[in-house]
């Protein structure tokens, strides 16, 4: 064992949890009564043995991660991060290898653990801190910066019920944010509240990392990811498939599904996202020249194409396709849906596969990567049938010369985005110059 | 600034549960604050919107004693070891109420905390203990009800009142001796819920609350001790009232199952725990 080994701050050797199937929980596990149980020893007893539907949510996986690395772990939908992290913080017991984190753990998997509703914004501050596992002095000490990082000073009394939805997150991420553990755990918290906040909070984590501790995080959103970790573990049914610089591994993780990260495609309605009304097909990333691909043209428009299949035939549920484009920054650019088609808003939804495309104009997006989420639902009643994040994501590149938005200005063009307007402009008339000026000029 | 980074970091391990583990109690230490934090929430939760408050503490084994004297004491003319019965009776259902709101509140206490069970690390012990705890107050108000209503009747408190605290603790220890147990079977088989109100009921009745253990035969005595309640109701009443012999055998009985139950309850929870996350 190398010396560098021994002062891992988390080491994992083999991890793996395998959960048994509910029959009518679907992918967790079941409670029953104490009925079913009884009579399942007793057919034990009788016949062979039930074969037990079990699965293994997390396999033979291992890493080491150093003192003070920011580690993110990503992966789609069931690829076992969470899996991973509640192993990590001790949730959940694996069922093979072992894990060792060397230092005051923190976990943060959920904001607002242990908020209740009734008690003030003080008394939850105390409250979720001790469940967070802060010690009663910590806390008390902390208390003025927690308050003042949330920015809840005047309602600090107030019970928490009463607390806006955005100050309820500030409030619980800054009790969360003033932990200092040796490492710290974080799941996708990061979701949650609007662009500032979140700025503050990575900020915050920035922080965390630069100051020796360790930071494992878990996310979908890739551009925050991108942000906060040096290192990325790429995960995939349950084992490790990429472990590396956090740009490689992106690299891997985009391209794939299935062949580009332009396109994602599900054989079959089992394998896709959705429920029993619709499920996505595909998503796909078009140029004007309908090719499939990832890599754009910063002045020509781009088609972001989406297909699902409509399983049920209800006069009440609309479906609809959503996209959300969000870049880097995970600063949501815009979201746009299908109903912005008039004529198909007035149709009645018959059952089918239907491919909703949505275009961009050229000259409209900055340059940069983006990140597309589609999910198909119906506003009323308000319902998801389908979600996925990251679905695909695109490149624009600006090779204008002198035809685009920056025209000939050749450094960094600011914005988010970067249209091609419309501007009028009053021509000069020609002033007769009098004898007065001229001398001046 | 955490004092507990100058010395060497502790080292977490995670592995796969083998059988029996160790019950790990100084983990348990660790987190004395939490335990803390979760029994004062629930005591501030129980009553925040009540109108009357803490009032419910005293109404609820008030009303009860009413409902008993009428019955038992006047109708029934049960016995009451020459103790005015409604003295009698209130002073067996105040660590009678404190049993059955404890146990009812702990063995829902898990699956009510599934949010943080799924969500954060910490000995799960923390939370039925914290339920089991935030009892604890109310008993002390409705016992100075009961010192009130003894003076009222003209009877003084024995010195033993003192003794109080002691008495309070023999009341946590029954209430855990089930509740360790009910609290960890109700996150598997949620038939537990139904059933333990049910058998609470009935378990009122196999006590002496609203009747003297006097009034079992001798032969019984002993077997009615296996009873961890029956201990705690006539030691309760004999420490604050003072009358007749202490029950020494009945409450060593009592306690000693108590203790039992709790130990193999303790093994048991520590079993299982770590599956909570799982199927809750």
């Amino acid at each position: 064992m190398s010396s560098e080994a021994l002062h891992s701050a988390i080491r994992v050797e083999g991890l793996g949890k395998q959960y048994r199937l509910g029959a009518s929980t679907g992918g967790r596990a079941s409670y029953g009564s104490l009925r079913e149980d009884l009579l399942r020893s007793v057919r034990r007893r009788e016949r062979a043995p039930e074969v037990d539907r079990t699965f293994w949510a997390l396999r033979n996986v291992s890493f080491a991660i150093q003192p003070g690395e920011r580690v993110g772990i990503i992966g789609r939908n069931g690829a076992g991060k969470s899996t991973l992290l509640k192993l990590l913080a001790r949730i959940t017991a694996p069922t093979e290898g072992r894990a060792e984190l060397r230092g005051r753990v923190g976990s943060l998997l959920e904001v607002g653990t242990g908020f209740h509703a009734e008690l003030s914004g003080r008394d939850n501050i105390l409250l979720s801190g001790a469940i967070l596992g802060m010690r009663r002095s910590e806390i008390q000490a902390k208390t003025d910066e927690i308050v003042e990082f949330a920015g809840v000073e005047a309602f600090l009394d107030t019970p928490v019920k009463r607390y806006s939805s955005g100050m309820y997150l500030r409030l619980a991420f800054a009790v969360a944010a003033h932990l200092e553990p040796d490492i710290l755990l974080v799941d996708e918290v990061l979701a949650v509240g609007d662009a500032d906040f979140q700025k503050k909070c990575l900020g915050r984590m920035e922080d965390i990392g630069e100051s020796g501790r360790t930071v494992v995080f878990v996310s979908h959103s890739m551009p925050s990811v991108l942000r906060l970790c040096e290192r990325v573990i790429l995960l995939d049914r349950g084992g490790l498939v990429a472990d590396g610089n956090a740009q490689e591994v992106l690299r891997t993780y985009l391209d794939s599904g299935l062949g580009s990260a332009a396109e994602r495609h599900w054989e079959t309605p089992e394998l896709a996202p959705g429920d029993e009304v619709a499920r996505l097909r595909s998503v796909r990333v078009r140029d004007d020249r309908g090719v499939v691909t990832e890599e754009l043209d910063i002045r020509r428009p781009v088609s972001l194409e989406l297909e699902y299949w409509h399983m049920r035939d209800d006069e009440d549920l609309r479906p609809s396709a959503n996209l959300h484009v969000t870049n880097e920054d995970g600063v949501v650019l815009f979201a746009t849906s299908d109903f912005n088609n008039h004529r198909w808003r007035e149709t009645r939804r018959t059952p089918g596969v239907v491919r909703a495309t949505c275009h961009i104009p050229g000259n409209f997006l900055a340059e940069g990567r983006f990140f597309v989420l589609a999910a198909i639902s119906t506003y009323n009643p308000t319902r998801v049938h389908a979600l996925e994040a990251d679905a695909v994501s695109f490149h624009v590149v600006d090779r204008s010369t002198g035809d685009g938005v920056r025209g000939e200005y050749a450094n960094a063009w600011p914005g988010v985005v970067r249209p091609m307007l419309d501007w009028s402009i009053i021509e000069p008339k020609p002033i007769p110059l009098s004898g007065a000026d001229r001398q001046l000029g | 600034m955490a004092p507990e980074r100058a010395v060497a970091p502790s080292v977490v391990v995670v592995t796969p549960p083998r059988g029996w583990a160790a019950l790990n109690l100084r983990d348990l230490w660790a987190h004395r604050d939490l335990v803390y934090f979760l029994a004062w929430r629930d005591v501030k939760v129980r009553y925040a919107q009540a109108s009357i408050g803490v009032a419910w503490a005293v109404l609820q084994p008030l009303l009860m004693m009413v409902v008993f004297t009428v019955f038992l004491g006047r109708l029934a003319k049960v016995p009451s070891d020459g103790i005015p019965y409604p003295v009698f009776a209130f002073s067996g259902l105040l660590p009678w109420t404190y049993f059955s709101n404890a146990t009812g509140t702990a063995t829902e206490s898990l699956v009510s905390s599934s949010n943080l069970v799924s969500k954060v690390y910490f000995p799960r012990l923390a939370i039925p203990l914290a339920a089991l705890l935030s009892w604890l107050p109310d008993l002390l108000v409705a016992t100075g009800m009961l010192i009130m209503m003894m003076l009222a009747y003209g009877l003084m408190p024995a010195w033993t009142t003192v003794l109080l605290p002691v008495f309070a603790l023999y009341a946590l220890l029954a209430a855990s001796s089930v509740s360790v147990w009910l609290s960890a079977l109700n996150v598997a088989y949620r038939d537990v819920r139904y059933a333990v109100p049910f058998l609470i009921q009935l378990w009122l009745f196999a006590t002496p609350v609203v009747y003297p253990a006097s009034l079992v035969p001798g032969r019984f005595r002993a077997l009615f001790g296996l009873n961890p309640m029956a201990g705690v109701v006539e030691g309760f009443r004999w420490g604050l009232l003072g009358r007749g012999h202490p029950p020494w055998a009945l409450m060593g009985v009592s306690a000693a199952v108590a203790l039992v139950l709790l130990v193999g309850g303790l093994y048991h929870f520590r079993r299982v725990e770590h599956g909570f996350a799982d199927v809750i």
